[in-house]
């Protein structure tokens, strides 16, 4: 038997983030091309934006599920927490004119106590009206953003950031911004994975499977639940302040129900629940809109047939359709694709067919 | 004191148009815990066809028929097509409508475009009237007329008939109406149906009452319809129909007298008040 | 013994994962009372739940002659089951009448006998069953069961408890009176009624069978209702503490 050979492997299965992370931060100095999946090769700037995209939404996608997976926790207002640091950071910026750290150092308090304010209040509720209130406050807080009523906001134009460090703005520092986008990733998975293995997460997992056994426990889940709501908020309106300089500036779409429902989408594609299924989500998700946003934008729909190609130019109704197919053919997510696989080649399970 | 008449009733003929979105949503909700995301889809798919058969020279009155009944249909479909195969998964049931949610929206912006599309409102709806001092567009009083014609109907159907008495037990205890030797899921066909229909009236009369048609119409209305729904009490019709004019009337009244926006920013503010006085709404029952 | 109405093998159930019943054996007989009994805790409720298709479950249900366990509740009890479930299950919200009215499944209810045997439910009619006492919406629960002739078996899940004994004594003339006509697989803790009741018993322990036989047989063996149900001398005391849901 090869000891050694038996000990790399074990030692691989549970070290391989270490490398992966070696090879995704050495990424910008690659030339190599992906062709079909990238543009251009992976250290242009444009493949490097679309990266640093990709792991932000990952990252925010495994901490909405903070929320969703380990708690259980069904919000619809996240957008709002990430909007907060996008926003609270760019006014400091633009309106008060303060430097990039301290601008991003208020942004990310405002979205904390935010945050803390409006999940107390929220989690008053629980189940479906938690969700709905939840929506309520963000859909406020589009409002106010959109509508504009102190005339900061930029309304539906958004606002472009200005003074922003010389070393992240430009098409020559996209490598700097992806580091930034993935050292936020990094940030997120280690305090959600340091988190859920706490007391505190076992706690969670408690409260998701059923809540009023630990009530029976003696436990109050409210506060469980309320650290959960906060820290998933922090860490959203982090990635709200790695999408500001991403993207040079604040978009009113960040702020839309409709951004959390894509976060909820990225998480369910993904796999919920489970330690990588966000961030495979929402990698995959955000690639997939951006390669059929392009797609739509090209010739290569322009020629097919009207029945094709009017659903297919848009990247939304696709999304809709997949995911609705991902909930009925793959309850775990992708995440969960591989113990499937596993599942029907070791055994045929038990056909479920209910015969009326 | 012209103002405040019209305020009113232009708040309560938005209200009219937040509790048909809302009845439908509650009822949802109460009997099967689906909170339907695709409610808003429903009502852009009745806004649309009655958009369309309204400028295809159906009169009005036609046009709305249609738009509901292929909302209606949508809805079953979706009930039978998506809802059902779930049946037990409630969050996947969730999920379910979420995708739908996105992707008819979607679906309409690359059919008939993004932009808004004018809405042929008949000379008879177009006018005004007037009412103590003020001149008051004449769609409201159909907005208006409509929902009180399907609270009405609302209450008698589940007052009176049989299929009503077993939506209102289900909404207590669905596991039990199934132990009573009741197919309970007849019931959720039918609360989709009357959801869908309530919905894509309200899509053919919104389209009246702002005057044209676009694809975000319905997400919109449909968060006002939550903030109703919550307020009224999970799966309380009557409750709904208090919170809807509640909501109509502050929302319009907080426009008009401060900033536009703020209105729907205090009908928000004036849930989270509410919550924290009674966490389960206004009531905790249905009608 | 003649052939079972109802017989049920290794019936399993999980719930959450958990495994509560690891496989439960009983049969009801075509006339009579048969007592299901146990310890708090040992699984009756989930047993009476699981042959119903309440909780999803694995095994054999057979009904009349009919596998069941590929059924949904609402097809197996429309073949003519009567249920009680433990928490009385009535519509809080609904009147009296309605309760009734939506048990109806035959075409004739048999109102006549329910109103003879709880007068109380037609005085009362019209008030909401949720302001009804625990006595009177037990007897709505019961009073659902008997309005249809056509039901073949009533199962009722301890349908004393939590009454005074006023009431647990008219709760057992109707239950007595319904014996005759229909046979009862009836979860009880009171031992009193058992005995007054219950041609045979089935004793469930930690989600299985432990015992199956003539009721009196195993009541007049002090040892083994002891063992077997955890009560002592005063086996005739009233009932235990309510069960945890
Ligand atoms: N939904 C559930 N989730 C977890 N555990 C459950 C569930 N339902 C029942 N159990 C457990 O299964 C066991 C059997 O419960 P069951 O209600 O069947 O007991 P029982 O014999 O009816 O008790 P009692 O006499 O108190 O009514 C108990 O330990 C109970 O805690
Ligand atoms: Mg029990």
């Amino acid at each position: 038997m090869n000891v050694p050979a038996v000990n790399v492997a074990s030692l691989l299965r549970r070290w391989w983030p270490v490398p992966a992370l070696v090879v995704l931060v050495l990424l910008p100095y690659s030339a190599l091309p992906l062709p079909g999946l990238l543009d251009g090769p992976i250290g242009s700037p444009g493949s490097l934006q679309l990266l640093a995209l990709c792991l932000v939404f990952g990252a925010l996608a495994t901490g909405y599920d903070l929320l969703l997976g380990r708690t259980g926790l069904l919000s619809f207002g996240h957008a709002l927490y990430f909007a907060a640091g996008t926003y609270a950071t760019d006014l400091m910026l633009t309106q008060a004119g303060l430097g990039f750290w301290p601008a991003a150092g208020l942004g990310l308090l405002s979205g904390v106590v935010l945050a803390t304010l409006l999940g107390s209040v929220s989690l008053r509720m629980t189940g479906i009206g938690f969700a709905m209130v939840t929506l309520a406050f963000a859909q406020a807080g589009s409002i106010l953003v959109q509508r504009d009523p102190g005339g900061v906001t930029g309304g539906e134009e958004g606002l472009a950031a200005t003074g922003l460090p010389g070393s992240l703005v430009g098409i020559q520092h996209t490598a700097n911004l992806y580091w930034i986008a993935l050292a936020y990733l990094v940030v997120t998975l280690v305090s959600v994975r340091w988190t859920v293995r706490s007391p505190i997460g076992r706690v969670w997992e408690g409260i998701r499977e059923n809540e009023r056994r630990v009530e029976v426990l003696g436990l109050r889940p409210y506060g469980f639940k309320l650290v959960a709501f906060v820290l998933a908020g922090t860490l959203a309106a982090l990635g709200g302040v790695v999408y500001l300089l991403l993207t040079g500036g604040a978009t009113p779409q960040t702020t839309t129900s409709d951004f959390t429902l894509s976060l909820l989408v990225m998480v369910v594609l993904g796999g919920s629940g489970t330690r990588w299924g966000p961030l495979v989500g929402g990698v995959l998700y955000t690639w997939a809109q951006h390669r059929l946003a392009s797609l739509a934008g090209s010739g290569t729909i322009a020629g097919l047939p009207s029945v094709l190609r009017v659903p297919l130019s848009q990247p939304l109704f696709l999304l809709g359709v997949l995911f609705v197919i991902v909930v009925y053919a793959l309850p775990g997510g992708v995440a969960g694709l591989p113990a499937r696989v596993r599942a029907r080649t070791v055994s045929r399970s038990v056909p479920r067919g209910v015969q009326a | 004191m012209s103002t405040v008449v019209l305020l009113c009733i232009t708040g309560l003929g938005l209200g009219a148009l937040y509790f048909l979105v809302a009845s439908g949503l509650s009822l949802i909700f109460g009997l099967m815990d689906v909170l339907n995301f695709a409610h808003g889809a429903l009502l852009s798919v009745g806004a649309y066809a009655t958009w369309w058969a309204a400028s295809h020279s159906f009169g009005y009155p036609l046009a709305l028929l249609f738009g509901t009944a292929v909302g209606t249909l949508a809805s079953v479909a979706l009930e039978l097509g998506l809802i059902r195969p779930l049946y037990r998964r409630p969050r996947e049931q969730v999920l379910a409508t979420v995708g739908v949610g996105l992707a008819v929206p979607a679906l309409l912006s690359a059919i008939w475009g993004a932009d808004a599309r004018t809405f042929p409102v008949p000379g008879a709806l177009a006018g005004t009237f007037t009412l103590l001092g003020a001149s008051v567009p004449v769609n409201r009083l159909v907005l208006i007329g409509a929902a009180l014609v399907v609270l009405l109907a609302l209450r008698l159907f589940l007052g009176r008939t049989r299929h009503g008495l077993v939506v209102r037990a289900g909404v207590e205890d669905r596991a039990m109406v199934t132990a009573l030797g009741i197919d309970v899921r007849r019931a959720f066909t039918l609360v989709f149906a009357i959801g869908g229909a309530a919905a894509a009236l309200a899509g053919g009369l919104a389209g009246l009452y702002f005057g044209s048609v676009d694809p975000t119409q319905g997400g919109s209305l449909l968060i006002f319809g939550f903030v109703v729904v919550v307020m009224g009490g999970l799966g309380s019709v009557s409750g709904a129909a208090v919170a809807c004019v509640v909501v109509g009337l502050v929302q319009q009244f907080a426009n008009y007298y401060s900033t536009a926006g703020l209105g729907d920013l205090s009908v928000v503010v004036m849930l989270a008040a509410l919550l924290l006085v009674r966490p389960s709404g206004l009531t905790g029952r249905l009608a | 013994m003649s052939a079972p109405l109802l017989s049920v093998r290794e019936l399993k159930v999980v719930v959450g994962g958990r495994h509560i019943l690891h496989g439960v054996d009983l049969d009801v007989a075509p006339a009579g009372v048969t007592a299901l009994l146990g310890r708090n805790g040992a699984g009756k409720t989930t047993t009476v739940r699981g042959i119903l298709g309440l909780v999803p479950r694995s095994g054999s249900v057979r009904y009349d002659g009919h596998e069941t366990v590929g059924m949904t509740t609402h097809q197996l009890v429309r073949r003519g089951i009567g249920y009680v479930p433990e928490d009385r299950g009535v519509f809080a919200a609904l009147t009296v009448a309605e309760n009734l009215r939506l048990a109806e499944r035959d075409a004739d209810p048999a109102y006549d006998l329910v109103h003879e045997l709880f007068p109380e439910l037609r005085q009362r009619a019209r008030q909401a069953a949720g302001t009804l006492s625990g006595g009177q919406q037990q007897m709505v629960a019961i009073g659902r069961t008997l309005l249809n002739r056509s039901n073949r078996l009533i199962i009722a899940d301890e349908p004393t408890k939590g009454l005074a004994p006023r009431v647990v004594t008219e709760v057992a003339v109707a239950l007595e009176r319904a014996a005759q006509a229909v046979p009862i697989l009836l979860v009880e803790q009171n031992l009193a009624l058992v005995r007054r009741l219950a041609g045979h018993c089935v004793v469930v322990a930690d989600g299985r069978t432990a015992h199956a036989g003539p009721a009196a047989e195993l009541l007049a063996d002090a040892e083994k209702s002891r063992t077997l149900l955890g009560v002592g001398r005063r086996a005739d005391a009233a009932t235990g503490p309510g069960g945890d849901r």
